[in-house]
């Protein structure tokens, strides 16, 4: 038994047993955001979704995404490259905010 | 097509009982009957020079069972007799092993059928897997006879198609893609067909087919310089080897729930056994070649065979349907020929 198990993300649809209303909006923008082709493709949209899936660190939305970039025709190198920009994104964002701590350097006179 | 919501639709109830398609035809109303026998669609050989793991047929070099000379002499008849049948569909196995092919390709182009052979591509450079006698003939056989070549070729990249098909066959698979354009496969004009069939690694549904055909035409094009007509997107029918792989890895549920859910009712429409008729290396007949693997002949009161072929009986028989349809149903469908649901 861990935190999280594959098996849960069938029950995602219960956080409509409350409140369902506000669960089926989220589900219908979602769908629509992801699930159709518009300026970006199913694909470019699966990709993307796989990078922030790693960059939040999400198993459940990994597994699906991994599936649905198969299923959109994307392959393991597309796939790879998508989760190193997500990784290059997290290491840059860490390095940019050396700007901070130089400039409280400086505020301290360093 | 119902659209694939990748959260959203793993919303479902337990389905475990809607694994009978029969009620689940009836439940939504749908009643697919044949419409037409345009294909005859022969399976003459199970041996083949490769081992794939998703192979329904489960061919091997290791397999033996073969189609005798009078039950191939009975499919001429049976396509000489039944002008309405328009395609013979040529498949094994490797069909081009079997001691026959030659002569089955040539005497069905004499009766002005169009001919397609199910061409794995590598038995042009592997030869026979016992014997040793060569293929290398193949590319210039079809061209002369102009053949409608269908070949395998689950990616357009090394790693997946090696992955299912054993090591060493995408590379071998272009050099016989290229001895085909050679021939004026694939090129315009020439009325010589190359179709590359795409089927998943493992346990996904293929991608929109026209997309992927788009790329697989660029990645060949620009990489390798090959050249073909049409990709078709098949699906893995959850029997045989891709099977008992699903069950290994603790897969077949989850896969079967897949299926289920993307349930297409245009797909179930234009599922291939509303218009071919499959036949068996020992003749028997079926209503598709994956029915032919779980041994679902077709019965009217006995077991049917190529030696009971009456083409308006079998036009008013029941298609026989089982929990593997789905695989048929699922997205944009799956046939032979590709996707069914336009």
């Amino acid at each position: 038994m861990h935190y999280y198990e594959t098996k849960d993300l069938k029950k995602f649809g219960e956080i409509g047993d409350f409140r369902k209303e506000l669960a089926d909006k989220f589900f219908e923008y979602y769908n629509t955001v992801t699930g159709e082709d518009g300026a970006l493709t199913k694909r470019e949209k699966a990709l993307i979704a796989l990078a922030v899936a790693h960059a939040k660190q999400c198993p459940y939305c990994i597994d699906a995404y991994t599936t649905a970039c198969l299923e959109t025709g994307a392959n393991p190198d597309q796939m790879t490259e998508a989760v190193h920009v997500a990784a290059a994104m997290e290491a840059g964002i860490t390095l940019v905010h050396g700007v901070q701590m130089h400039n409280a350097l400086k505020r301290n006179g360093i | 097509m119902r659209e694939l919501n990748v959260l959203n639709n793993q919303v479902q109830p337990d389905v475990s009982v809607h694994y009978d398609f029969n009620r689940n035809l009836e439940n939504r109303k749908l009643d697919p009957k044949p419409v037409l026998i345009e294909t005859l669609q022969v399976n003459i050989a199970k041996l083949c020079n490769q081992a794939c793991h998703h192979c329904h047929v489960d061919a091997s070099p290791k397999r033996t069972e073969e189609m005798d000379q009078r039950t191939v002499d009975r499919c001429l008849e049976i396509l000489t007799e039944n002008e309405r049948i328009i395609n013979l569909d040529i498949t094994g196995g490797a069909p081009e092993l079997h001691p026959h092919f030659d002569y089955f390709v040539l005497e069905a182009k004499k009766l002005n059928k169009h001919v397609m052979v199910r061409h794995n591509l590598t038995v042009t450079f592997d030869g026979h897997p016992h014997t040793g006698e060569s293929k290398r003939y193949l590319p210039e056989f079809f061209a002369e006879n102009k053949v409608e070549v269908i070949s395998s070729l689950p990616y357009y990249q090394e790693f997946f198609t090696d992955k299912q098909r054993g090591k060493g066959v995408f590379n071998k698979s272009v050099e016989s893609i290229r001895l085909l354009n050679n021939q004026g496969y694939g090129q315009e004009n020439t009325g010589l067909e190359l179709n590359l069939v795409y089927n998943p690694v493992g346990t996904y549904l293929p991608p929109p087919q026209e997309n992927l055909e788009k790329d697989y035409k660029r990645e060949l094009k620009d990489k390798f310089d090959l050249v073909f007509n049409k990709l078709f997107t098949i699906t893995n029918m959850p029997i045989h080897r891709f099977r008992e792989f699903l069950l290994r890895s603790g897969t077949y549920e989850e896969y079967m729930e897949k299926l289920i859910n993307a349930f297409n009712p245009a797909a179930a429409e234009g599922v291939m056994c509303r218009s071919l008729i499959s036949v068996g290396y020992d003749g028997r007949i079926y209503d598709c070649d994956f029915n032919q693997m779980l041994d679902m002949q077709i019965q009217n009161g006995k077991p049917l065979t190529v030696f009971d072929f009456d083409h308006d009986e079998l036009l008013s028989r029941r298609i026989l349907f089982d929990s593997h349809c789905f695989g048929c149903t699922a997205g944009n469908g799956s046939s032979c020929g590709g996707t069914t649901a336009v």
